[in-house]
């Protein structure tokens, strides 16, 4: 897909302008945060539990190559194959060769963040093969030929008014006079078609919500069924995953489910947690007759031994993006790549890299919800900060910027300059108060002034007050 | 090198991984033996006096239907019933379990039964559950010739039986029971963790029920 993280700026702005997308947004309160918080408060334990599936991660990270070793082989043990992709590209060639090889004409996809991440689908087209994502959010927005806006609600971003329009464009076999007025017909109108591609299907696409070692078994976590549908029916299962989803055994899957469902949409557990293990046994009646693992790096195992190496963390619930102010008003599109939010902010630099996707980490308020819902503890605003210092590092902030921050280093660094400064500026301002008591322009300062009103000050500054109240004045 | 070697060593590069080890290897192996339970829940500590009503709750709460018999000899009654009930026509697929095979099926002669797989043309699938966790009401179901994945999904209608007994508090306490039937660290090709019908929120984040799996979910709780 097109990058366009770097026009994060002109992204938002026409997303804040899009009535449409905001009375979509709307949904997200309503949806996720309020039934989050309904499902942790109906578990006193929660805090511990958070504590002990951050601290199985932390365990698994340590000791990832063993680990990795451990469930390769236990995969091979169990009649699956394993490859190792370090690229984006390697991973793509890996799927596009096993469907060649099987003379696959049509792949049914369940949901995957992973299979965005390395345009698998962009990749299969190109060589002639039918994708067709199944998750009902990924059906429609592959429709409109969009990315998901979500990571796990790709078409958060749209009304009912416009899925309706799309399935009366695609389905066009249909009577016209149908009734899709309500959510229920448009769902049950998708099941029928996708019935038939499921059954059509030569290869089903996974990705991996967890990989455990001590069974060589891949977990998906879904609500539709899609997904299983999609491993069950053809011929191949392909599993796409990157090398941080790997947990030690199924106890400790089962620590980490305990707080993924709850913190992603507030559900207990989700409705379909599907193990898979191999290929189908000798003597099942159904089930697929291969089985692949396709494990993806593609920068993480650099991550390691980082700043960032928390972010490895992440099990992708979506919590810090639903709780997001920024996210909120902007949506997960105008993030420009795969991955929105707080998360993304972090994770796309990594990625892509800082220079392309150095506006992410700028936009956080710093509020820290996202730290405070993140079922991993992933400490998201300190990552937040250490791109921005980065990116300065770099050079890649804006010359204005960088002037500016240069002369409050300068003043920083004497304090008597400092007070002497900042003394003036306060007694000048308080003295040019416009009415009202607030500045609606300020010189040097127009761009923060062009969404909001600075209150004038009273005439002393902070460390005034301070000096005298310590003083007992 | 293969792309195994390159990312396993770009890995140990990154974590400072001494050329001694030792230590990190038995870590992981005793881990991996065994495979210690972290802190759960309270709701993943019921007593076994508990436990059933527990799981009821939790299972109606994600939409399930509940019902107990005392014997395996009253499912087929129980399950003419409940399809009557539903206006639903008196025809099911279940798979070639045992416990399954043993009940009286000839009792009702009005319910037609089919064994084996789905091909999508089923409107009811009966299965028979491994076990179930009572915390949140989840059904575990493993594959295999008694058991075939595809009646857990294609028909529009999943019925499944589990045994009272069989019934755990945690999930971890229903993985020890499949170390017990398959052996540590031994799993059929698929076991499905079900808890509820199949639904999705993806039109305006609005629950429906019956997206591409079954619209309803009815267990019947065997003694």
């Amino acid at each position: 897909m097109d990058i366009t993280s770097p026009s994060f700026k002109e992204n938002a702005t026409r997303a804040i302008g899009d009535k449409s997308l905001q009375k979509a947004l709307g949904n997200v309160e309503r949806g996720f945060i309020y039934k989050r918080a309904k499902a942790v408060a109906a578990v006193p334990a929660f805090e511990t539990l958070r504590d002990a599936a951050r601290d199985i991660k932390n365990h698994t990270l340590a000791h990832l190559d063993l680990y990795l070793e451990a469930y390769a082989d236990k995969v091979a043990a169990t009649g699956g194959h394993v490859h190792f992709a370090e690229t984006a590209a390697d991973a793509r060639d890996i799927v596009l060769d096993i469907c060649r090889r099987v003379e696959a004409k049509t792949v049914t996809k369940g949901k995957s963040m992973i299979t965005e991440e390395i345009a698998l689908n962009d990749h299969l087209e190109k060589n002639g093969i039918t994708t067709v994502e199944t998750d009902l959010g990924e059906y429609i927005i592959q429709l409109r030929g969009e990315h998901p806006s979500h990571i796990i609600a790709p078409a958060v971003h749209l009304n009912k008014e416009q899925i309706e329009a799309d399935f009366r464009r695609v389905h066009d076999k249909l009577p016209p006079e149908r009734n899709l007025d309500e959510p229920v017909a448009l769902l049950g109108e998708a099941r029928a078609v996708l019935r038939e591609r499921f059954l059509a299907a030569d290869v089903g696409i996974t990705g991996a919500n967890f990989l455990v070692a001590e069974t060589g078994t891949s977990i998906i976590v879904t609500n539709e069924g899609n997904g299983d549908l999609t491993q069950i029916l053809p011929r191949v299962h392909i599993v796409v995953a990157s090398i941080e989803k790997v947990v030690p055994t199924l106890e400790d899957a089962s620590a980490i489910l305990r707080v993924l469902a709850r913190s992603a949409t507030g559900q207990e557990m989700s409705v379909y947690t599907t193990l898979s293990t191999g290929a189908k046994r000798s003597g099942d009646p159904d089930g697929p007759d291969e089985y692949h693992v396709v494990l993806l790096d593609n920068g993480r195992s650099a991550m390691l031994g980082t700043p960032f190496e928390d972010m490895l963390r992440c099990i992708r619930c979506g919590a810090c993006m639903n709780h997001c102010p920024v996210y909120q008003v902007v949506g997960g599109h105008a993030y420009g790549w795969v991955y929105p939010g707080p998360m993304g902010s972090v994770l796309t630099p990594t990625l892509i890299g800082v220079d392309k996707a150095g506006h992410l980490p700028n936009a956080s308020t710093f509020c820290g919800r996202c730290e405070s819902v993140c079922p991993m503890r992933i400490p998201l605003p300190k990552m937040m900060r250490h791109w921005r210092e980065n990116a300065f590092a770099r050079h890649l902030t804006p010359p204005s910027e960088r002037s500016g921050l240069g002369v409050w280093k300068f003043l920083a660094r004497r304090p008597a300059l400092y007070a002497l400064a900042t003394g003036i500026a306060v007694r000048a301002m308080a003295l040019l108060k416009p009415k009202g008591g607030r500045f609606r322009t300020l010189p040097f300062a127009s761009g923060w002034t062009r969404h909001r009103d600075l209150p004038a000050p009273e005439g002393r500054t902070f460390q005034a007050m301070w000096k005298d109240r310590k003083a007992g004045k | 090198m293969s792309g195994r070697d390159a990312v396993i060593s770009r890995i140990r590069r990154s974590l400072g991984v001494a050329e001694d080890e030792a230590t990190r290897r038995l870590t992981v192996a005793r881990r991996l033996e065994t495979a210690p339970v972290a802190p759960q829940p309270a709701q993943a500590q019921s007593s076994p006096a508990e436990r059933f009503d527990l799981f009821r709750e939790k299972a109606e709460a994600v939409s399930a239907t509940v019902t107990r018999v005392a014997s395996p000899g009253e499912v087929p009654t129980e399950i003419a019933d409940y399809l009557r009930g539903q206006n639903l026509a008196p025809r099911i697929r279940r798979g070639a379990d045992p416990r399954l095979g043993a009940m009286p099926w000839k009792s009702v002669p009005t319910l037609e039964v089919w064994a084996g797989p789905s091909d999508g043309n089923d409107p009811v699938g009966l299965s028979h559950a491994l076990g179930a966790a009572a915390e949140t009401g989840t059904l575990f179901v493993t594959s295999g010739a008694d058991n075939p994945t595809t009646l857990n999904f294609l028909p529009e209608t999943h019925i499944v039986v589990v045994a009272a007994e069989d019934i755990e508090a945690s999930y971890e306490a229903t993985w020890q029971r499949l170390r017990t039937t398959h052996g540590k660290g031994t799993m059929p090709r698929t076991v499905n963790l079900i808890s509820g019908p199949s639904r999705s929120g993806d039109i305006e984040q609005t629950i429906l029920l019956g997206a591409h799996g079954p619209k309803r979910l009815h267990i019947i709780v065997v003694g």
